[in-house]
């Protein structure tokens, strides 16, 4: 294999890939989460902390009646002779007004919290979107599609889950953990050491089961993923699985995927389930504990703690231990938040395409043999191009013609792909490129639009340098038809569209016939209004390619790319198609990589790529005369190596 | 819907049995250990004895670490038991797959049969784990506490009732309109996803159209809408919290005050302090519990999407199966197409295979020839029985195909297949696929048979190299001749490439049918090519043209004689060649 990337497609939606890593950045990553959402929703952050105070205090006040009702309003009632349950009335009518305080203020912030989550996620994932947008082909080419994907489904979903579930829990906690803590610190300090002794236990506990889960869990992840793997591969191959009756043997392997997976399951559930009942019941340890001890320091009267106070300690360590116990569930999620939150932020980090481009591409009408600029449709386009200060201006007509000099381009610094390619071809020529897999044909298409950068040299469209243009100038300049077409879900008609957003129907259907694809199109359920799904799944391969066809010619460029367009179309379709091909590229400047020769043969030039190098050049005639590569190549009769 | 689920816990049926009990064990245990520490606080620290807090305290530590087993091993045994059921379904699911014809497999994506092995499994395991831990933990806490409720006084717990009839009706009110919500939702965000893996595999079609606005502004509008669709959908459920809470509260002031009056004016007598305690404690469990059965029941819903996409799959019947008393013996290579007529989908109009007529003699070597969509691989594909004819026969060696062991016939008639595929595995495991037992130098030959040997000598691991997924390290051309080796190490009677040199240069090309000529002579050898070249040898050429025979003779004659045939020879001799990869040898 040359050193083209490999480019690995996954069909994506499927689960987390790869075992879930630690992140050595939890704090950092935590931190910029927080920040990222509250910067978002400063005012409504304030209002959920404010409504999570006032709910809990709220509620703290609710329980302190039930001890209060029996205190201070049944037992007095109970030995007065004529009890007067107007006080009660009162109090409860107080504490119904707290209650539902409670409750509306809980109302508030959770929904609150829906326009936090919900909006982060969308900004989130618009973000996302747009920053993947503006990143450089290489990303896709160097990342594995699945991988991408996986960020915008499962890595934002359990991000959903921390921000609208975990962050809100985790701030009800603390004011809850601190508000009791406090209580318990004045009712008395051996007590409250004695419970947050138990807390540390319970703690230790939780870190041994969460981690013992998390371990399997790690381990799951990696048996999913050998799983997926090995489904993925064997139903891509389900049809050669049967042709060579290997059924017994495919089945075979995967039962044994199959039973690692569960072992890994399994182990990782059993630690998450027992995390519950571990905390519960070291809570009722606590609370024995306490009760003892309490027990024996009331009765002996020590630091003047009574027995009032400590059934009120009591209260306070059931109402301690559950926001802890609370927390703990929600461990692993957050741990698993933070890695896609680590994911989502690594890819907002990646640098995005560079573009120093001054030159633009602009309408022009010529006036009295000189060219100035216009807003109207001209069909007629320039080069614009500042100098020096931007005050002077010069108008160059585009025509499509690219010149390299002397380049050289690797996709990694060490290892070169191409050297040296020198080539020139003037507006309207058609150049075509042979060679073998891995010869450099691709990526000296790759390098015109700029989708890579070259390493050394110069490329000059139209007598200037690419660097200098727009990007998005230089690719609009530029049709291109690649070797793997690809459609998007929208109708027949917007996708011919995509090639220029503001062609008519009727421009569609002249490049829909230009291509000979309007025939096939008519006969589609809906003709030119079929939706096409699954990058065009009910089309053949030919049909696509002639779509992708139409799709340059509506763009109508004075340049165009053809990778292998024709590849998948059979020699009779093809001679069909050639015509309309012929009619495409007429004075056009041309790129044409085709392993057929009758796509190559009346090229102006004709360039044998090897080993990333121009080996031979020239009009097909000469090239044959010479007897070389190209002789070989069109006779069939080279000698292998 | 459930035989899914009871079919496959087999041997584990016995852990999704035992779970429930634990689980109710420890349900009480959690009804007991409030009652302890009620006595603790009235018996022992409001009336100063140490002992009975003693006593009392043992009992719960001991009670406790009861509960601690009970709640441990439910736990281990839900996690085995719904384990267990995905890897049963899951082995089921992929050993129902197995039998799949090829039209069953064309019936499912790829990447549907990978995400219901999976993801929908996986949605199952964890639906059925919770219902076996929670679906009897949550109703039988309340049963529990509501019994207690009532053996203390049942004037006040009938409250309760009330309470719970009221809140399960707006619960099921709330979720089914929630969930209608989400469902719709939810699609909606497939299709958001689906957009963006559209983007991410045709970055360079948006790229080279300076699309990247008109893509945004098209993902723009689908992320507010999907925003708008989650916010309504989440403002319904966050309304239960609020409801549940007031209707908890509400009990309890509703029991403060009528349990206070209760009391105060029995004197003790109908009611104790106490006793009003533990009330209020069952409330609070109660009302908690029916909201957690509500929550399981949502998720319960939602996972039987994926119960039902799992079943598609586990009942699907193949459509080609054994038949009885097959025949075991293939007799010769012969071929015969009696009145054939095939297409995909039964009652389609148009036949793909229209009265398809023919005779191979064994050992003949057979081109096939026409454009894209003329049905050549449908022909081939009815040699093995890969599909079966919609009218007519087809027979092998004397014998209609369709009463042949599918196995014994997929040996004899080995086919290599358009799209093709190599496995993971060294070079060596690959070719064994063809057969099992062959030996290295078995597989050698077969090698130089298909001019694979030439490449894998100059690998640096030769036949032990290691193929990728998806046989992405070697060239088209590479893999098309280790798939032809493959093929031929079974040694069968009938070979077909189907288009399986296309990417080998014409010279190897050559080569290889060389080879196919003077070293298995016997075996007839069917060819389909879009290059005349590579079918001009044969013995005799077939021309179909959509679905229809249109020729069937010698190149001489053909060329002679048919239009079709001619204009394609034309078309490929003058300017002809091509320029097909080189097979990675450069």
């Amino acid at each position: 294999m040359a050193g083209e990337p490999k480019v690995v497609k996954g069909p994506g939606n499927r689960g987390p890939r790869g075992p879930v890593k630690k992140i050595d950045n939890a704090k950092e990553v935590m931190l910029r989460l927080w920040k990222y959402v509250f910067i978002g929703y400063p005012v409504h952050l304030i209002l959920v902390v404010l409504c999570i105070f006032a709910s809990v205090l709220c509620n703290v006040q609710g329980t302190m009646f039930t001890k209060s009702l029996i205190d201070d309003y049944i037992t007095p009632m109970l030995t007065s002779p004529q009890p007067d349950f107007s006080p009660l009335s009162q109090a409860i009518g107080r504490v119904a007004i707290f209650y539902l305080m409670g409750a509306l203020c809980g109302y508030i912030y959770n929904r609150l919290m829906i326009y936090v989550s919900q909006g982060t996620l969308k900004k989130l994932r618009v973000e996302l979107f747009d920053h993947m947008e503006s990143l450089p082909i290489q990303y896709f080419d160097t990342h594995a599609h699945g991988d991408i994907m996986s960020i915008y489904t499962n890595d934002i979903d359990t991000l959903r889950q921390m921000i609208s579930q975990s962050m809100p829990q985790l701030v009800n906690s603390a004011v809850t953990i601190v508000s009791v803590l406090v209580s318990m610190v004045i009712l008395n300090i051996p007590l409250t050491i004695l419970t947050l002794f138990m807390v540390f236990v319970m703690l230790k506990a939780t870190g041994w089961a969460a981690g013992h889960s998390g371990k399997y869990f790690m381990k799951q992840q990696k048996a999913i993923g050998a799983l997926n793997g090995y489904i993925e591969e064997m139903m891509e191959g389900q049809k050669v699985v049967k042709v060579f009756n290997h059924e017994d043997a495919s089945m075979e392997q995967f039962l044994t995927l199959n039973e690692d997976l569960f072992d890994a399951a399994y182990n990782a559930n059993q630690f998450t389930n027992i995390l519950g009942p571990i905390n519960a019941q070291l809570g009722n340890l606590s609370y024995v504990l306490c009760a003892m001890v309490g027990g024996i320091l009331a009765l002996g009267g020590v630091g003047g703690f009574t027995v009032g106070g400590l059934a009120s300690f009591l209260t306070f360590n059931k109402s301690f231990n559950m926001p802890i116990n609370q927390v703990s569930q929600q461990f692993n999620s957050i741990v698993m938040a933070l890695a896609g939150a680590d994911r989502v932020f690594r890819l907002l980090d990646e640098a995005p395409e560079t573009d120093e481009g001054k030159v633009t591409l602009v309408n022009v009408k010529e006036e009295h043999g000189t060219l100035v600029e216009t807003t109207e449709q001209t069909n007629l386009w320039a080069w614009k191009q500042p100098h020096g200060d931007g005050s002077e201006v010069t108008y160059t007509r585009l025509e499509g013609g690219v010149l390299f000099d002397d380049v050289d381009f690797g996709y990694t610094p060490e290892k070169m792909v191409l050297h040296h390619i020198e080539m020139y071809a003037t507006p309207g020529q058609k150049i075509a490129f042979v060679g073998s897999t891995g010869a450099g044909k691709t990526t000296i298409t790759n390098l015109i639009n700029r989708f890579y950068d070259i390493s050394d040299g110069k490329i000059r469209y139209d007598g200037i340098n690419v660097n200098k243009i727009k990007k998005a100038d230089l690719r609009r300049s530029l049709g291109i038809v690649l070797q793997d077409t690809h459609l998007f879900t929208m109708s027949v008609k917007d996708n011919i569209r995509y090639g220029r957003l503001d062609a008519t129907d009727e421009e569609i259907v002249e490049a829909a016939k230009l291509a000979n694809a309007d025939s096939f199109i008519r006969k589609l359920p809906q003709g030119y209004d079929t939706i096409l799904h699954n990058d065009g799944a009910n089309l053949s391969q030919g049909q696509r390619q002639l779509l992708a066809i139409a799709r340059a010619a509506v763009a109508n460029p004075p340049a165009l790319i053809l990778d292998e367009a024709t590849s998948s179309i059979d020699t009779r379709t093809e001679k069909i198609v050639q015509t309309g091909m012929d009619q495409l590229m007429k004075g056009r400047t041309t790129f044409v990589i085709a392993h057929r020769l009758s796509t190559v043969k009346n090229s102006d030039c004709i360039m044998v790529l090897e080993n990333g190098s121009i080996i031979e050049r020239g009009p097909h005639e000469e090239l044959l005369a010479k007897k070389g590569r190209y002789y070989q190549l069109y006779t069939g009769n080279n000698i292998a190596g | 819907m459930l035989q899914v689920i009871t079919q496959n816990l087999k041997e584990y049926k016995k852990d999704a049995l035992i779970t429930p009990i634990f689980m109710i064990l420890e349900v009480i245990v959690d009804i007991v250990i409030p009652l302890m520490m009620a006595s603790i606080v009235d018996h022992g620290v409001e009336d100063g004895n140490l002992t009975h807090i003693y006593v009392m305290g043992g009992c719960m530590i001991g009670t406790a670490i009861l509960g601690l087993f009970f709640g441990m091993a439910g736990g281990h045994f839900a996690a085995r038991g719904s384990a267990g059921l995905a890897k049963n379904i899951r082995a089921r699911m992929y050993g129902n797959i197995q039998t799949f014809s090829f039209a069953n497999i064309d019936k499912f994506s790829t990447a549907g049969l990978v995400t219901r092995l999976t993801t929908d499994i996986t949605n199952i395991q964890n639906a059925f784990q919770m219902a076996i831990r929670m679906g009897f933990r949550a109703p039988f806490s309340m049963l529990f506490a509501m019994i207690m409720a009532f053996l203390i006084n049942a004037r006040l717990a009938s409250i309760y009732l009330v309470a719970v009839a009221f809140l399960a009706g707006f619960i099921v009110l709330l979720m089914g309109s929630a969930t209608k919500y989400f469902k719709a939702t939810f699609e909606k965000y497939d299709e958001l996803n689906s957009s963006v893996q559209e983007n991410v595999s045709s970055i360079r079609v948006v790229k080279a159209f300076v699309r990247e606005e008109y893509e945004k502004d098209k993902f723009h509008r689908a992320v507010s809408n999907l925003y708008q669709m989650f916010v309504g959908a989440e403002k319904k459920v966050v309304l239960a919290m609020p409801v549940m809470m007031t209707t908890v509260y509400a009990c309890i002031l509703m029991l403060s005050w009528l349990g206070a009056k209760m009391i105060v004016t029995s004197g003790q007598t109908e009611l104790t302090t106490g006793q009003l305690m533990n009330l209020m404690t069952y409330c609070m469990n109660i009302l908690m519990n029916l909201m957690m059965l509500s929550m399981m029941f949502v998720m319960l819903t939602m996972s039987s999407a994926s119960l039902n996409r799992v079943k598609e799959v586990l009942e699907e019947k193949p459509d080609i199966v054994n038949p009885e008393d097959p025949v075991m013996d293939v007799k010769d290579g012969s071929i015969e197409f009696s009145h054939v007529n095939f297409s995909y989908q039964a009652g389609s109009e148009k036949n793909v295979l229209s009265d398809i007529n023919f005779t191979i003699q064994p050992g003949e070597t057979i081109g096939i020839m026409g454009g894209t969509g003329s049905s050549k691989t449908s022909l081939v594909n009815l040699i093995s029985r890969l599909y079966d004819v919609t009218d007519g026969c087809v027979k092998v060696g004397g014998v209609d195909v369709r009463k042949y062991d599918l196995t014994v016939l997929r040996d004899e008639v080995s086919v290599v297949l358009q799209k093709n595929v190599l496995f993971s595995g060294t070079i060596l495991d690959n070719l064994r696929w063809g057969n099992p037992d062959a030996t290295e130098e078995e597989c050698m030959r077969a090698c130089q048979l298909a001019c694979a040997d030439e490449f894998i000598e100059k690998m640096p691991k030769k036949y032990e190299t290691y193929i990728e997924q998806g046989g992405n390290n070697v060239s088209g051309g590479q893999k098309q001749r280790l798939c032809i080796a493959r093929a031929l190490l079974k040694q069968p009677k009938i070979l077909i490439l189907d288009d399986s040199t296309s990417a080998v240069d014409t010279a190897t090309d050559q080569k290889i049918r060389k080879a196919f000529a003077t070293e298995i002579p016997n075996t007839t050898k069917i060819i389909i090519s879009q290059r005349i070249s590579s079918l001009q040898d044969a013995d005799r050429i077939l021309v179909l043209d959509d679905g229809e025979v249109k020729g069937f003779d010698t190149h001489e004659h053909l060329l002679a004689g048919n239009d079709i045939y001619r204009d394609v020879y034309e078309a490929q001799t003058q300017g002809s060649g091509d320029f097909d990869e080189k097979g990675g040898e450069a």
